[in-house]
């Protein structure tokens, strides 16, 4: 006992594996979430076919195995990945699973008018996508979006497994060499608590920027 | 003697089992302005819809400026016309919804020049030159900052009908573009249609149930119940002297209801 420095050291250390899997987590999330979600709006039957399958897959087996796979059992096919890519591939995968149902949700609900008048101005599939949907579409996923990400933060927590050295994990290390239970798992409660209210509040400030000048719109 | 800009030889629309129009034919000459009118139901707008391409036609063919617009030649045979052909057909119609449709997210300016730019490479600078013109023209040219959200709905109309206008296309279809207005806002617009009507040469397509307005603007006007053409003439006769017994019982109907004829 006493050495209370080191050891939240070892935490922070750990918060800092947490945050990297986080950011990088949910910035694989959002591209793939992007590519299927569009995937599953496309006129062409395979490639809404994919989406799908991608989709129902990850949403429907459980992020623990996903992990297990992406770790133990992908080297079996030549593939051997470090456990932070292993960690963010199945967290980025996983929610972004979840996320492209928000963006495709979020496409359809932009009302058939604002279609009919892209075709009325003659603008190619690919333009009324880019200037007219999309742009109306993204100020309704954002807050989606936020809840996903936290979702993704609380979901780090797992990777421990493959020996990742994250915050709870380095709890964990903690408690076997203190003992204490209540002390690390307080701290890293805050911490988990404080990274998740800073995640909400960037994705607040992002949709503030996005939706300005949108006052009415809906 | 100079060919239609629009011919519709046999044209037929169903939704499932129902026919809104059925074995419809007429041809509009270049410069003209044509009234639609008719009860709802009776596939006047639907005929403005497959115009622009918003719906398919289940038999027929239409010819715009020449061309087939929903067929196209392929090795000497017809074929069903595909995404380029429809894209290259469009570039002639423009159309002003009853709703407005505009893009909630851009500026008024924004409204107007994003297709010029995107779809004919207009330079910026020329294609903002050219919205401004458009907006004085329809005396909105103090909005060009505005959101839509910002305009009322006559103003939007006004912004709509110049967003159409700014592809110069040789076409305009109008469908009910004063039936969302509040009734004091309707002037605003039927005076801009009316400017244009006189000073372009552009052939003018108009479904209303503003039976003045039609009988004011139009070279012609075309009676439908039931997805075809119950009479047609010009205004003076469908509106004064109308043949047919629909038109008759249509028209008394309209006044009972207090519309100007």
């Amino acid at each position: 006992m006493g050495d209370w420095g080191g050891y939240l050291s070892l935490i922070l250390q750990g918060a800092l594996v947490t945050a990297k899997l986080t950011v990088m987590g949910c910035a694989l999330a959002l591209v793939v979430a992007f590519i299927a979600g569009l995937g599953r709006v496309s006129r062409f039957a395979a490639i809404r076919w994919l989406a799908t399958a991608y989709i129902e897959f990850f949403r429907g087996t459980s992020i623990f195995v996903q992990l297990f796979w992406v770790y133990f059992v992908l080297p079996f096919a030549g593939v051997t990945l470090e456990p932070i890519q292993a960690g963010i591939m199945a967290l980025g995968l996983n929610v972004g699973a979840y996320a492209a149902e928000v963006v495709r949700g979020a496409i359809l609900s932009v009302p058939r008018d604002q279609y009919e008048a892209c075709i009325a101005v003659n603008l190619t599939r690919f333009q009324r996508m880019r200037h007219v949907i999309f742009p109306q579409a993204l100020p309704l996923m954002l807050p989606t979006f936020g809840n996903n990400a936290i979702e993704l933060l609380k979901g780090t927590a797992v990777v421990s497994l493959i020996s990742l050295h994250d915050m709870t994990f380095q709890a964990q290390v903690v408690r076997a060499q203190t003992g204490s239970t209540l002390i690390p798992f307080a701290t890293i409660l805050v911490l988990y608590f404080l990274m998740a209210l800073a995640l909400s509040r960037a994705i607040r400030m992002i949709e503030t920027r996005i939706t300005r000048g949108l006052d009415g719109v809906r | 003697m100079t060919d239609p800009i629009i011919r519709i030889d046999n044209l037929v629309k169903s939704f499932g089992t129902f026919k809104v129009l059925d074995g419809l034919s007429f041809d509009v000459m270049p410069g003209e302005k044509l009234a639609l009118i008719g009860p709802s139901g009776s596939g006047k707008t639907t005929i403005l819809r497959i115009l622009m391409t918003l719906e398919s036609i289940s038999d027929g063919h239409i010819e715009i400026c020449g061309d087939q617009l929903y067929h196209m030649q392929r090795n000497g045979r017809e074929v069903p016309a595909d995404e380029a052909h429809l894209h290259k057909m469009r570039s002639h119609i423009g159309m002003v919804f009853q709703h407005f449709n505009l893009f909630p997210h851009k500026s008024v300016l924004e409204n107007i020049t994003l297709a010029p730019i995107l779809t004919k490479g207009t330079p910026r600078a020329k294609a903002e030159a050219r919205a401004m013109e458009l907006l004085e023209m329809v005396g909105l040219a103090d909005k060009a900052d505005a959101r839509p959200a910002q305009l009322s709905g006559g103003q939007k109309q006004r912004v709509a009908i110049a967003r159409a206008l700014a592809l110069q296309p040789r076409i305009m279809l109008f469908d009910e573009v004063t039936s969302a207005l509040d009734p004091e806002l309707v002037e605003e617009v039927l005076l801009v249609m009316k400017r244009l009507a006189a000073e372009t040469d552009m052939t003018m397509l108009l479904v209303t149930h503003e039976m003045g307005f039609a009988h004011e603007f139009a070279d012609r006007v075309l009676f439908f119940d039931k997805g075809r053409i119950v009479e047609q003439g010009p205004p003076e006769q469908i509106f004064s002297n109308p043949r047919e017994e629909r038109t008759q019982s249509f028209l008394r109907k309209i006044i009972a209801a207090g519309h100007r004829v």
